[in-house]
């Protein structure tokens, strides 16, 4: 039943992000990486989350499963933060905490920190709102360019699409073999590392075996129904652009601009801010 | 061995959307010696159910037995004995030609065997591996082959034979003969039931779709709807319930087809709807009226 | 001029010693519009036949014609598998795209239709096969019978005058058989539609309007399904069974009740035995 579990990690509704054309949101997520590197300090990487804040809100993804995607990279955020804490190199007027550990250094991890998680962040929420599918799609209208120097855009496009519909068959099939085997007697949680790779060859080789007779078994079924990679080839479904998409391109711009800004005028925002505060 | 299960429930991908509550409440008795048909759609629970029975899938919720092995103990001994349980419980699923993987027809089959007597020496192995494809009608000229260069019928009784090596005393087999071409079926069918009354093995258990095909050749059957058991007993016990089983769009086999339409003119004969005792019952009538 | 024309065809795979002889010197004609069974054990050639048609395989002599078109001549393929539609046994294996609507637009975007006919033409693929419901959905998700049905589809979106069906239901269970098989009598009587079916059912074949029986790579009856299924000793011979209710009617006429005729289908059955009995 493993291809009851919708891979990736596509979360189905019907969100204006959802709904936005799937080239704008890998743009989109293009320009917002460029932003979290460009953002060169506190105040503009705020700018960054705020924005990643307002598509998170409009795309009605739950905030545990925009949470869950950091689970994966913790381990890395956690490890650079502590070498950036350990070997910094603290320089005149520096404030020493203890040991090697200085302000300035658990700044500069805590930022870098920040950048990583809004980078993952950002990139799942592509992931949660657009489907494998329309992403492929995406990713070969952007790559169209590209037939201009003879690169073979739709091969490349097709063999992603067929990859893709291909995962929920091959999880159901390594399933019913592990299974078949398991009933044979198989044992594939004891034993150290080599026993254990070892029993995996009963599932791998009818795996392997399979996966060659279903490509030769589509390959026909798509010579059938005409298939050469010709250029006769037309496409049935086109992308294209709608209001909505202009409207997410023009939020973008103008927090692009704010964290551009920021960097220029930082010192003159926190004098602001020091006087009303102050 | 004797099987049990009490309202045994289970449910897939639980705190997902996609939830589907595969097995409700199931409640059905496999007695030890029968040959037993269990029929229902594609997604009425009837994998689900057999995959507990060798652990598999582990018992959820409910209670469940095969033999002396209380497969709903929580405890981790149950675990332990699931190795003793698969080597009882022999499994073979849909197309089992695809679970093959060895270089040679030997190779494979000794798989199972060494996996299940790990003590066995070479000759007690070699004598179960020839003694076991012999059973199913596969002489020792197939041994040193490739399973990959045998026909399809073959290859499926080497897969067979993989999982019978164990000397499993229950055999479960989902849909043993799809797709084979009608001699093949045939010859598979006769194996079984010759494995079954040889008591090579106790228990034999088919999941199947072909009402006929059940019904020609199982001594109890239990129906799967959703996740439960809806009929149950023997062939006639199930089968005479024409109007359940066409809305559950099951349907009945053709004796009883024709059961129906022999009644509607007012012809009642009472067969246990194999084609023996059908056809007996029919010339029966017939000389009885003239 | 007819649909389909093999003339002394034979085909053998390999070369030397492993070099395996599937069909042997095999002519067959199929009429436009008909629908034909093509019965045989496993092994028999019938799967061959089905690939040569559409020219997935070359025949190493003699010729395949479609409509007249020769399968040998490269220039001819595009057209020939336009016009012949095939669907395949497994329904997880011919499955391009994960979107039912984007794997019936397959075929016609290959053959470059503009994309408001692809549109028309998805309409009537579902429309004919129906599978509209599933339009928007995962093929992934559907059942067995679902995604044959939508595989047919992805072969009528190319509107072919001939489909072949190569073992298409063998991996269905009865249900998604009778949706299957239930398309296919639509398409074959309504759209006139010229059927192959490939089949290991009997009971498939007997709605035939015509039986092929393959052995060894030749031809060993060929008519009207009752004719064939006469045959007795021939069916035996060649691996096949007579269909379960012909079984049963052997079975009766052997026990002394005096049916009268060839009773292939339940329905003939059914019949003939109401008759029999009421009189007495």
């Amino acid at each position: 039943m493993i291809s009851d579990v919708t891979f990736g990690q596509y979360y189905p509704s019907k969100s204006f992000v959802h709904k936005l054309d799937p080239r704008i949101k890998i743009l989109l997520l293009i320009a917002y990486i460029v932003m979290i590197f460009l953002a060169q300090n506190f105040l503009g990487l705020i700018a960054s989350l705020l924005f990643l804040t307002v598509v998170i809100i409009f795309s009605g993804v739950p905030l545990g499963s925009v949470l869950k995607s950091i689970k994966t990279i913790l381990f890395l955020v956690i490890f650079t933060a502590l070498l950036n804490i350990l070997f910094y190199s603290p320089k005149e007027g520096d404030t020493h905490l203890f040991w090697v550990v200085y302000l300035e250094g658990l700044i500069s991890a805590g930022f870098l920190a920040l950048r990583l998680v809004s980078l993952v962040m950002g990139s799942s929420i592509l992931t949660l709102t657009t489907t494998p599918v329309s992403l492929t799609d995406g990713i070969e209208s952007l790559l169209s360019p590209l037939k201009l120097v003879k690169f073979p855009v739709h091969d490349l496009a097709l063999i992603m699409s067929i990859a893709l519909r291909s995962i929920p068959t091959l999880a159901n099939e390594t399933e019913r073999i592990i299974n078949a085997q398991k009933a044979r007697g198989a044992d594939f949680d004891s034993g150290n590392i080599i026993k254990k790779a070892k029993a995996l060859i009963p599932v791998l080789i009818p795996l392997l075996i399979s996966a060659f007779r279903r490509g030769d078994e589509l390959g026909d079924a798509m010579d059938a129904r005409c298939y050469s990679g010709s250029k006769v080839r037309t496409k049935y479904k086109k992308l294209t652009l709608s209001a909505r998409d202009l409207v997410a391109f023009l939020v973008t711009a103008i927090f692009f601009a704010g964290v551009i800004l920021l960097n220029i005028y930082e010192l003159n925002v926190l004098a602001y801010f020091a006087k009303i505060w102050g | 061995m004797r099987i049990v299960a009490e309202k045994l429930s289970f449910t897939y991908n639980k705190k997902s959307k996609f939830k589907v509550d595969a097995l409700k409440d199931v409640t059905l008795t496999i007695e030890e010696g029968s040959f037993f048909g269990i029929i229902g759609h594609t997604g009425s629970g009837k994998s689900t159910f057999i995959q507990h029975l060798n652990g598999l899938i582990p018992v959820e919720k409910g209670f469940l037995t095969v033999g002396d092995i209380n497969l709903s103990d929580k405890k981790k001994i149950v675990r332990k004995r699931y190795k003793e349980l698969r080597s009882k419980v022999g499994m073979v699923f849909q197309y089992p030609e695809y679970q093959l993987f060895a270089e040679t027809v030997y190779e494979d089959v000794a798989f199972g065997f060494r996996n299940f007597f790990p003590d066995a020496d070479k000759e007690e192995e070699k004598r179960a591996v020839f003694e076991t494809l012999a059973l199913l009608g596969l002489g020792s000229e197939y041994v040193n082959q490739s399973p990959l260069d045998l026909s399809g019928g073959q290859k499926r009784r080497v897969a067979i034979a993989g999982v019978l090596v164990a000397k499993p005393e229950i055999l479960v087999l989902d849909e043993p003969v799809a797709g084979l071409d009608p001699v093949g079926k045939n010859e598979l069918m006769k194996i079984l039931h010759a494995l079954h009354e040889n008591g090579v093995v106790k228990t034999v258990i088919i999941v199947s779709h072909d009402m006929d095909e059940v019904c020609e050749n199982c001594t109890e059957v239990a129906v799967f709807s959703e996740g439960e058991v809806v009929l149950s007993g023997s062939p006639k016990d199930v089968f005479k319930n024409t109007k359940l089983m066409n809305e559950l769009r099951l349907g009945v086999p053709i004796t009883g087809q024709l059961q129906d339409s022999l009644s509607e003119i007012g012809v009642e004969i009472d067969t246990d709807f194999s084609r023996d005792d059908f056809v007996e019952k029919v010339v029966e009538y017939f000389k009885n009226s003239k | 001029m007819q649909a389909i024309e093999f003339k002394n065809v034979s085909f053998s795979y390999g070369d030397g010693e492993s070099r395996k002889e599937v069909l042997k010197d095999f002519s067959l004609t199929i009429k436009k519009g008909s629908f034909v069974a093509l019965l045989g054990r496993n092994g028999s050639g019938k799967s061959t036949c089905a690939k040569l048609i559409n020219g997935l395989l070359v025949p190493t002599s003699g010729t395949v014609t479609v409509f007249g078109m020769d399968t040998k001549e490269k220039g001819n393929l595009f057209e020939i598998r336009k016009r012949a539609g095939m669907v395949f046994q497994n329904p997880d294996n011919q499955q391009i795209a994960s979107i039912v609507e984007d794997d019936v637009a397959f075929g016609p975007e290959n053959i470059g239709v503009p994309r408001k006919e692809i549109k028309e033409r998805i309409d009537y693929a579902l429309l004919v096969t129906g599978t509209e419901e599933f339009r928007h959905s995962e093929v992934a998700r559907l059942s067995g019978g679902q995604k044959q049905r939508v595989a047919i589809a992805g072969a009528i979106a190319l509107l072919p005058d001939i489909l072949i069906l190569d073992e298409s239901t063998s991996m269905l269970d009865p249900k998604g058989r009778r949706e299957v098989m239930d398309v296919i009598r639509t398409l074959n009587r309504e759209k006139q539609i010229t059927v192959i079916d490939i089949t290991h059912y009997m009971d498939e074949a007997v709605e035939a309007d015509e039986v092929c029986v393959m052995d060894n790579g030749v031809i060993v009856a060929q008519g009207a399904p009752n004719e064939v299924f006469a045959q007795r000793d021939l069916i035996r011979k060649s691996g096949l069974e007579l269909p379960v209710s012909a079984k049963i009617a052997e079975m009766l006429k052997s026990a002394g009740l005096p049916l009268q005729g060839e009773i292939l289908t339940k329905e003939e059955l059914s019949e003939k035995l109401c008759e029999l009995l009421r009189k007495n």
